[in-house]
């Protein structure tokens, strides 16, 4: 199909094809156009938690990556109310969980800082919460650091759809929601999860880390190090005229 | 599970439910039923005999707050803590229970005999303080009936022997119209709907103009029924006020291998009690309204029902379950309902383990499904892809009342009733100060000053200042706004109306319904999971005497970034009390800042409060100097 005979939507006053089934943010991204995010991933079923890609269609709040694109649909992204709305966002994912950049191994590859940079975020402004959670570090080759979950879900899915496994889920409700693992010690060195699970490359931040390679790409030359993230999601989007098979 | 286990076993409650892991809900809650809580080796069990990974049935079963993954006392009390109930002195009654039993609040005491905390509200304000014991809804707390309590749980009296009297819970309709004082007869509705489906009049229509005059071309079927009911302009009594007529023709209209129809009856909103009575007096016209959807949206293929029940109301399953009996064995549920072939239906009752959220239709449809209570993505929505992705109607139980009034009587009559935007009669739960709180039916469009002189609000010297329409996540309203008229056009409710008498502080109703959000919120969006909490400190923070002008304008950022972003109603709406707090009671909150920059949230003094317990000591030297 020619890109000219595809529908198509406005985003921030530009024409954004799309083939019909798409949603507003894998149409953005495919066409080049960065909609800020966190919890969507190109290869899983957009999820919509936490909606820092909240973008107004017709005047309405929606969250981009699981808004069905429609034709003649109005979409404004880049606005500075809707930055504001993501900074904001932002900020209270930072004081929620404990997030110590400088000592995390996962920095300058966690979305969440790269995002922080990206969106000019200098602090966490709000009150922290300081939540205890402690480490599971049963496993002889993984660690889990559950101070750092954003609650993205990616891991359970991944686990679930792709491994088959359903190693991780989520419980508790509200501001106790937490992950946990499928054992009944609550240990992950007693579940079935292997080195080359997907659910180990998912975690947008540093949750899920594997043991004795942590530094093996010093800080300062690590994906978001070497350009922003806004940069980064555009090259990892499936190109639109790529087809991926034949 | 070991041999002498004296439980029914897990597999015998999973076989009874077909392992069908739709029931796991039900399932976790019957084995708590019997065992008390859901201990480690049930949870594995379950999620092998279901094919689940382990973490899934762990992660339902701790969304809900009445399934326990940890001991728990033979007894455990909960008291309702709606702000109605602390108007009527429940703090100060758990307190007295606490120290009554030594039990500390929130903690399983030590001969593992009981624990005592606080419960979102339990829909008994009109009888309050309102009271849980395993379950099982007790009304009118008091000392005297605290002291009773208190000597069966020592002498360790299983519940079923405890005096009824303890568990009657009262009706208290105040006001009765044409919902309420209807003399329907089990099927009249279901007959009506069938036989206007015929071209026929149903005798109570015949004294009406006649419906067939009038539209020469009107459809046949069932579809003749649903004609009535989008010409009543019947919207839905949940809260949003949707078409009950259109969403019944979208349902109608999508394909799916079967159609549902889904009764709400999680009654979660604090205040709100109407479902409760509907349920116990009405439960047939209820069933009615449902069976006549299944009817309309049915199309001939296969439907089911479910009545969701809120876990609070857990004492209305046997009769309710007795209502359905009752009309399966009449022919009003089953196969061929009415004598009319191929009109199969019947209702299954869900019971609900403590969540509000799940009041949310899709939140609702998930719990329904066997997980954790959390809104969908919309669309796709509900009408086309509802229950097990089938095209379902989910309707409010005062919905389906008024739809089987509307199969009986027809269109026009029911919307000659209410205002031209609000057809019909609402349902509100009076609670609060007034002389008689209860159930009071009015013609959509009444005033509130009308309902607070029926109901005796400000009666003798106290007036009233404020009225919470719709309960939380409605509108908080001021003395200035007293004519306003209950109605979807300028106030909406979902029912409950709770009436505050001039003594009482606005700022501690609105942090009790702040808490109330914190604690429900279903933690899957940020800004509802982080903000409520956030509200919730904050609040707490002001009422401590900490708080400044800052923390005002940290709560209107986070008000709007929810507002905006929220995934649900929940989020949307959590904020709702302070705002109208802020805007109708400013000095309420003012008064209480201690200045206006910045004052830490950190209180070094309250810091050592653990220190001094540990050491016994209370003396000026185990205090630091704070400023006054």
């Amino acid at each position: 199909m020619n890109e000219s005979d595809l529908p198509s939507f406005l985003l921030d006053g530009e024409e954004i094809p799309f083939t019909p089934g798409q949603t507003v943010i894998q149409a953005a991204l495919t066409a080049g156009h960065y909609i800020p995010h966190l919890c969507y991933h190109p290869e899983f079923v957009p999820h919509g938690s936490c909606k820092v890609c909240t973008v107004k269609a017709n005047g309405r709040p929606a969250a981009a990556c699981t808004l069905p694109a429609q034709a003649g649909l109005a979409v404004e992204s880049d606005t500075d109310e809707l930055n504001d709305l993501r900074r904001t966002l932002v900020q209270m994912l930072f004081a929620e969980g404990n997030h110590f950049c400088p000592s995390c191994e996962k920095s300058g590859n966690c979305m969440l800082q790269a995002l922080g940079y990206d969106l000019g975020v200098m602090t966490a402004g709000f009150r922290h919460f300081f939540p205890d959670r402690p480490v599971d570090a049963s496993h002889p080759d993984i660690l889990l650091d559950f101070n750092r979950c954003i609650f993205c879900k990616l891991c359970v899915r991944a686990s679930e759809e792709v491994d088959g496994k359903g190693v991780f889920s989520l419980t508790g409700r509200g501001i106790m929601r937490h992950l946990i693992v499928s054992a009944e010690s609550g240990r992950l060195a007693d579940t079935d999860i292997a080195l080359t699970d997907k659910a180990l490359e998912v975690c947008p931040v540093g949750v899920i880390l594997r043991k004795h390679v942590g530094f093996a790409v010093p800080i300062g030359r690590r994906r978001y190090d070497e350009r922003p993230i806004s940069a980064q999601a555009l090259d990892d989007a499936p190109r639109m005229m790529e087809p991926k098979h034949g | 599970m070991s041999r002498n286990d004296p439980y029914p076993s897990v597999d015998a409650v999973v076989e009874r439910y077909h392992a069908d892991a739709a029931y796991l809900v039900q399932m976790l809650r019957e084995i708590q039923e019997t065992r008390g809580w859901i201990a480690p080796p049930v949870v594995t069990e379950l999620a092998r005999t279901l094919g689940l990974s382990r973490a899934r049935v762990e992660g339902v079963a701790a969304f809900y707050s009445f399934l326990h993954l940890r001991p728990v006392g033979a007894y455990r009390v909960l008291f309702s803590d709606n702000v109605t109930d602390r108007m009527q002195g429940s703090e100060a009654l758990l307190a007295y229970l606490s120290e009554k039993l030594w039990v500390e609040k929130g903690k399983l005491s030590e001969d593992g005999l009981l624990s005592i905390d606080t419960t979102s509200c339990t829909g008994l304000c009109d009888q309050g303080p309102g009271l849980l014991v395993n379950g099982r809804a007790i009304p009118r707390a008091s000392r005297e009936r605290l002291d009773v309590i208190a000597a069966l749980i020592l002498d360790r009296q299983p519940l079923d022997q405890w005096p009824a009297e303890l568990f009657a819970v009262e009706d208290n309709i105040r006001r009765a119209d044409l919902l309420l004082g209807n003399r329907l007869a089990p099927g009249e509705a279901i007959r009506a709907a069938i036989l206007r489906g015929r071209g026929g009049q149903t005798e109570a229509a015949a004294n009406e103009r006649s419906w067939r005059e009038a539209n020469p071309a009107a459809a046949l079927g069932p579809a003749a029924t649903l004609e009535e009911i989008k010409r009543a302009n019947l919207r839905g009594r949940g809260g949003a006020g949707f078409g009950t007529g259109v969403k019944w023709e979208a349902c109608r209209n999508a394909p799916g291998e079967m159609h549902c129809v889904v009764c709400n009856a999680d009654e979660g909103e604090p205040g709100t009690f109407k479902d409760r009575v509907l349920l116990n007096r009405h439960a047939d016209l209820v069933c009615e309204g449902m069976t006549v959807c299944a009817y309309v949206i049915g199309g001939g293929g296969a439907t089911r029902g479910f009545i969701y029940l809120r876990g609070e109301y857990r004492h209305l399953l046997e009769p309710l379950e007795a209502v359905l009996a009752r009309r399966r064995a009449a022919g009003l549920l089953g196969r061929d309902i009415c004598g009319e072939p191929g009109f199969d239906f019947d209702i299954e009752i869900h019971v609900g383990a403590g969540a509000y959220v799940c009041g949310e239709e899709s939140a609702l449809i998930e719990s329904l499904e066997g997980k954790r209570g959390i809104p969908r993505s919309r669309p796709p929505y509900p009408v086309t892809h509802g229950y097990l992705g089938q095209p379902t109607v989910v309707n409010n139980v005062e919905t389906f009342c008024a739809a089987a009034l509307v199969a009986v009587h027809g269109g026009e009559w029911y919307r000659a009733v209410g205002t031209a935007k609000s057809a019909g009669t609402k349902l509100l739960s009076v609670s609060g100060d007034c002389e008689r709180p209860g159930i009071y039916e009015y013609p959509f469009g009444v005033t509130v000053r009308q309902v607070l002189e029926d109901c005796g609000a400000g009666v003798g010297k106290r007036a009233t200042q404020a009225v919470q329409v719709s309960g939380p996540s409605g509108t908080l309203i001021d003395a200035s706004e007293f004519d306003r008229r209950i109605a979807f056009e300028d106030l909406p409710s979902a029912g409950a109306f709770m009436v505050f008498d001039e003594t009482r502080d606005m700022f501690d109703v609105a942090r009790n319904f702040v808490h109330f959000f914190a604690h429900e919120s279903c933690g899957f969006c940020t800004p509802c999971r982080v903000g409520t909490a956030m509200m919730r400190n904050m609040v707490d923070k002001i009422h401590g005497g900490r708080g400044t002008q800052r923390d005002i304008d940290e709560m209107c950022q986070l008000s709007k970034a929810m507002h905006m972003a929220a995934h649900c109603g929940l989020g949307h709406t959590a904020c709702n009390p302070m705002q109208d707090v802020m805007k109708r009671f400013r000095p309420a909150i003012q008064r209480r800042l201690r200045r206006l920059e910045f004052a830490p949230a950190f209180d070094l003094d309250a810091a050592l409060a653990v220190g001094r317990r540990m050491t016994g000591r209370d003396d000026a030297g185990a205090h630091l100097e704070t400023e006054a």
